[in-house]
């Protein structure tokens, strides 16, 4: 049985999408919809990370329930660069590249939870498989916003 | 005819009536300069502005000027009745300051000019950017005060003259999350209620809506309900105590950001107890059980700890919304502008689907507008949606829409979402933007984050056009200025919040060189020589008619069908409510009778959006959620606010507005009554937060966020604890700095964040945090904020606002 490895990776997946978008989100603080709803969405997948690592101790998993920390003074350098940057359009095409690398790892992140939960439903795990239908559809909520956000962006981006 | 004091009286006196009866008539009116009835040359019929009720009056004419306003006691919006705005706010028209010529920057200053100057370097610019950048760096932001045939005629021109979808207007601040709650719940904007359901409701809720002082007309109709036998119930949710909540039989008052919580928390009662219409549920609406999945999480206990509010006030609220027989609930910006705006109105939706309670007397909703022709912004497509509540996403749409204005569909830039009013002065900061046409609004005051605001503003690199009738700080800040017309001015239709469509007939010629916006619309596209796909002239018509025409057959077969209507049915009988078809002449009072729905896959405005993300749904992820056009449930949970209150800032910031004063005062301001009345900014806390910090009437505090500060007179009220409130009317024009603070900040916007709800894009005025300092004692000095209204003070005893001689208005009692 390799469910413990899935969900060691499943782990690991979650909390660098929470810490990507926490990055991102401080990288455009100027553009203010990804700043904020980007840290709204982080919290979502450090939530999943909790529920990983509750769920894994079924699985003789030792998975540290507390989410991967953004060092403050790094995140705080971050916003304040990208405030002094607001006013040029050169980062721009850096917010596609993030937005671009938010929904790629966003959509392996959904593909590990479509394996957790292929693998909850073989061993007839009720509760891993609760914790599967819970915690995907904010995944692809994820990965559907970054998908959003892009397409808004782009044009404007591209041609301008 | 008796004469009352409509300062000191805001709603007049009462003409009370009982459920199912006609809301007796009432006629309001004011003359200015001690003229009577038998002075006026003559009356020309018009509605209300200042708001958006939309209340029918003829404007008073003498000697070519406007000398007063009258109420029509045949309209089926106010019968007869006036607010004090409109009682007194038309003597702006006749102001001295009024901008009578073009103005053009030279070398740093704004010097009068002529037209043909000003439009050829409108223009030359226009043409020299469509060049250089293509249509990316033109921007339009316009308003909800200007007429339809002005809207649908700018929407024209930007979306398929210039090609750009930089087009909004500042509705985004007022009316977006009224339309985005519609199109989630149910997929196509429109207002489901009428004004008529006051008559015979017997509970109305009010969410975060002071009707007040924002629909005072609206308000006196309920008022006259409650002085009446069997009155409704009122249930008001409001920080703050608001003469609506006064009158309320249970008053909510939720800590700000929390909408969402107090709303689940009384959906998760209405549905544990069964307050439910099954058979409406099972036969209309799709999405009801994750609804009742999602609201288990919020049982009352719970949501008190979130809201700060009694669980025993919940249960109380709750119990008399789910047991009304007959239920109004009507929203305004206490959810629009606060903390996930969208997800908050939907919940009201929510309640009136799983009550059942749609589509009959008395059983409405009415998801408020603020400005008197918001509501036409939508339609026309002013806001950025497509005209006639078509579906950006649906290519059929686009096709038909390219059909009608005969132009290629590439032409019409649909490839993404229009762009939103924040996102625009983003696009205007980063430079992308380099052309911004502002017509009739007030950014510099009425924008979050002031500082921000100024400096995109003024920037060299930004060519900024500002059409208007006074020089506001935005135009002080522009490369061109042009004087526009206003109402009674000129002539065009507008439609209310519940639908109600008015003609607004020219009364008098504008002053100077002043014209209507229309022309100078008009004016441009004949000089950008905007053509078709067959060379013909893109914009085809050359007035107000001619533009209400070509709107007709944009509208036709949409929900907001204007195509049984026309100008010579308007002037015989003003204040009809769309659709108003060849079958239904006489228009339509309720939508979405019988439960039926615009949203039908391929008929429908808008597919939705995620209420959390603001991702779009996808025409198949529609198809396959409603694919025979039910109404839409759609549930959400509560997130904490993005800025809460911190040793810091431990106070929570909420801004709003006075009955007496509108947007940034450009025309209340320049009327001496409704000057008087609330004259200069002020502040309040509560009776327990002033005690706490030894503060009284009238001390000058300053209020801090880390954007910026203001000072302002302390008026103790009836908020509520560890909340601190400032109106944001009050700006800069008036003040030595002309359109910025010189000395401490006064604007309230200097303290608001740069924050929209992610569904609506609605800016967030409603959910910050700040800090007050005490500056001076007032030593016996009076607070600037009115005694009449939801400033009315809570400690001391400041004397009462009057208008007295001056602001006596006519009222007379039809007999019954």
């Amino acid at each position: 049985m390799k469910i413990d490895l899935a969900l060691e990776e499943l782990h690991h997946s979650e909390n660098e999408l929470a810490g990507q978008l926490l990055t991102i989100s401080d990288r455009h603080k100027a553009d203010h919809e990804i700043f904020h709803v980007a840290r709204d969405l982080a919290v979502w997948s450090q939530h999943h990370v909790r529920e990983i690592a509750r769920i894994g101790r079924t699985y003789d998993l030792d998975l540290d329930p507390e989410p991967e920390g953004d060092p403050t003074i790094l995140q705080k350098l971050r916003q304040e660069m990208s405030d002094r940057l607001g006013r040029r359009s050169a980062p721009a095409l850096l917010l596609l590249r993030d937005l671009r690398s938010i929904y790629m790892d966003a959509s392996g992140v959904s593909v590990d939870w479509e394996l957790v939960g292929q693998a909850a439903q073989g061993v007839r795990d009720r509760e891993l498989l609760d914790v599967v239908q819970r915690c995907h559809p904010q995944t692809l909520r994820q990965s559907k916003w970054a998908n959003s956000q892009l397409k808004e962006h782009a044009t404007q981006i591209l041609v301008s | 005819m008796s004469r009352v004091d409509r300062i000191a009286e805001p709603w007049g006196s009462r003409t009370p009536y009982g459920p199912g009866e006609s809301w007796p008539v009432r006629v309001d009116s004011y003359l200015g300069n001690g003229l009577s009835e038998d002075d006026v040359d003559r009356w020309v019929q018009s509605a209300t502005i200042l708001h958006s009720n939309g209340d029918g009056l003829d404007i008073a004419v003498k000697d070519g000027r406007i000398v007063g306003v009258r109420g029509r006691a045949d309209d089926r919006v106010n019968h007869g009745r006036l607010g004090p705005k409109d009682l007194f706010g038309w003597q702006a028209n006749n102001s001295p300051d009024r901008l009578t010529k073009p103005l053009i920057r030279r070398n740093g200053e704004l010097v009068e000019t002529d037209w043909d100057t000003a439009m050829e370097a409108i223009v030359g610019r226009t043409k020299q950017l469509l060049d250089e950048q293509g249509p990316s760096a033109i921007g339009f932001y316009t308003t909800g005060q200007l007429f339809l045939e002005e809207y649908y005629t700018l929407a024209l021109i930007a979306h398929a003259g210039i090609g750009t979808n930089h087009l909004d207007g500042n509705t985004r601040l007022c009316t977006a999350t009224a339309a985005a709650a519609l199109k989630e719940s149910f997929a196509s904007d429109g207002q489901p209620g009428s004004y008529t359901d006051v008559d015979s409701a017997s509970v109305i809720c009010l969410y975060g809506h002071n009707v007040a002082e924002t629909q005072s007309v609206l308000w006196t109709r309920m008022l006259d309900r409650l002085a009446g036998p069997n009155p409704p119930q009122i249930v008001c949710v409001d920080p703050r105590r608001t003469p609506v909540a006064r009158a309320a039989t249970v008053h909510l008052a939720p800590k700000p950001g929390t909408n969402v919580a107090l709303m689940n928390g009384l959906l998760h009662e209405i549905i544990g107890n069964d307050w439910i219409d099954r058979d409406y549920l099972d036969a209309h609406v799709v999405g009801f059980e994750e609804l009742e999945k999602r609201v288990q999480d919020y049982p009352p206990e719970v949501v008190a700890e979130i809201c700060d509010v009694p669980a025993d006030q919940l249960r109380e609220a709750a119990r008399i919304i789910g047991t009304a027989e007959r239920l109004l609930s009507t929203v305004l910006q206490g959810f629009y502008q606060s903390h996930q705006a969208t997800a908050a109105a939907v919940q009201v939706n929510n309640v009136h689907l799983v009550r059942g309670m749609l589509g009959r007397p008395g059983c409405g909703i009415l998801q408020m507008n603020g400005q008197p022709t918001a509501e036409n912004t939508r339609e026309c497509g002013a806001d950025g949606d497509m005209a006639a509540f078509r579906n950006w996403s649906n290519d059929a749409h686009v096709d038909e829409l390219a059909r009608i204005w005969n132009v290629d569909r590439m032409q019409i830039p649909h490839y993404a979402p229009p762009t939103h009013a924040m996102s625009i002065f983003r696009h205007v900061e980063e430079g992308s933007i380099r052309f911004l046409w502002v017509t009739a609004t007030n950014p510099a005051v009425s924008l979050p984050e002031l500082r921000r605001v100024r400096s995109i503003l003024s920037q060299e690199r930004l060519f900024l056009v500002v059409q208007d009738i006074f020089l506001t700080e935005t135009a002080q800040l522009a490369d061109v200025v042009l004087p526009a017309a206003t109402w009674g001015e000129k002539t065009g239709a507008f439609t209310n919040v519940d639908r109600t469509v008015h003609l607004s007939d020219k009364a008098v010629e504008p002053p100077g060189e002043a014209r209507a916006d229309l022309d100078i619309l008009l004016d441009y596209a004949r000089r950008m020589d905007f053509r078709d796909k067959d060379g013909g002239p893109l914009v085809t018509w050359s007035d107000a008619e001619g533009a209400f025409e070509g709107w007709k057959e944009c509208s036709r077969g949409r929900p907001c069908d204007y195509s049984g209507l026309s100008y010579a049915r308007l002037r015989e009988h003003n204040g009809i409510q769309w659709p108003v078809t060849e079958e239904k002449p006489d228009g339509t009072e309720r939508l979405y009778e019988d439960g039926q729905f615009f949203a039908a896959p391929d008929y429908c405005e808008s597919f939705g959006r995620d209420l959390i993300t603001g991702a779009p749904l996808e025409k198949s992820e529609y198809k396959a959620l409603n694919p025979d056009g039910k109404a839409l449930i759609r549930a959400a949970e509560y997130l904490e606010p993005h800025e809460v209150p911190s040793e810091d800032f431990p106070f929570w910031l909420i801004t709003g507005r006075t009955l007496y004063q509108f947007h940034t005062r450009t025309k209340t301001g320049r009327a001496p009554q409704l000057q008087a009345a609330a004259p200069d900014v002020w502040v309040e806390l509560s009776v327990g937060d002033a005690g706490r910090l030894g503060l009284g009437e009238g001390d000058v505090l300053e209020v801090s966020t880390p954007r910026g500060s203001v000072q302002a007179g302390l008026r103790v009220s009836g908020i509520r604890d560890g909340v601190v409130f400032l109106p944001f009317h009050y700006g800069y024009w008036d003040e030595a700095g002309g359109s910025e603070p010189d000395g401490p900040g006064r604007a309230a916007n200097e303290l608001t964040p740069t924050d929209w709800d992610p569904v609506s894009k609605q800016p967030i005025f409603k959910t910050a945090a700040a800090a007050v300092r005490l500056i001076a004692k007032g030593g016996g000095a009076i607070s600037p904020a009115p005694t009449t209204t939801a400033s009315a003070p809570a400690a001391g005893s400041p004397p009462p606002t009057r208008g007295g001689a001056a602001a006596e208005a006519g009222e007379e009692v039809a007999a019954r």
